[in-house]
């Protein structure tokens, strides 16, 4: 099982999944209709970490995050 | 003038550095608003500043920085940022480079606070690098 978090803006609950990559989590993601105009310009991270390729295999317990576009200051 | 300005000076008061360079980001008056109002997700801001006070100890300077989280009304500042180092050119360049990645890639999200409501500042923000791999 992995928790995938929404962060900053994203009006919605983690989910928990038994998913075993992210290629998954896209699938999952882009029948969402609510997800959809986040998909496009989120940012991803495996155990707060950044990731830039799906092709990143997941375990039990991670944590997956989203982050949807940021402007600090 | 913040208070942390005068304890970050306090504080290398005795470090040898030549120039102190503070960046002080304030909330201005603007579209009707009555303030900002920031979300930050702590432990990647976190590991993002830990890469930055690395490159800043490699040029022999220390970056520090502090952010305000939840509501910040007009007028009051939001991000203090502030680099020591020997000499001025290269906090200078410094301050410039970290400012302009903070505002790229730092995982804060900004929200303008207006009647009442807190809404995301969309238009102004910046997609992460690497953003869109699940699209």
């Amino acid at each position: 099982m992995v928790k995938v978090e929404f962060l900053g803006p994203i009006q919605k609950d983690a989910l928990e999944l038994e998913i075993a990559n992210l290629n998954e989590l896209a699938a999952i993601l882009q029948k969402d209709e609510a997800m959809k105009e986040w998909l496009e310009n989120c940012a991803v991270a495996v155990n707060d970490t950044l990731v830039t390729s799906l092709e990143c295999p997941l375990k039990d317990g991670d944590k997956i995050s989203l982050l949807p576009p940021v402007c600090g200051g | 003038m913040p208070n942390i300005l005068k304890e970050w000076y306090e504080d290398e008061a005795r470090s040898n550095y030549g120039a102190y360079i503070p960046f002080v980001g304030t909330v201005r008056s603007e579209d009707g608003i009555e303030g900002l109002s920031f979300d930050i997700y702590e432990p990647i801001l976190e590991s993002w500043f830990k890469a930055w006070q690395q490159k800043a100890k490699e040029k022999g300077a220390v970056i520090k920085m502090a952010h305000s989280r939840g509501d910040v009304m007009l007028h009051e500042s939001s991000y203090i940022a502030a680099v020591f180092s020997p000499k001025r050119r290269v906090a200078l360049e410094f301050i410039d480079e970290f400012v302009e990645d903070f505002k790229a890639s730092a995982p804060i999200w900004k929200y303008d606070l207006k009647n009442g409501q807190r809404i995301y500042a969309k238009d102004r923000s910046t997609a992460i690098k690497g953003s869109g791999i699940l699209a």
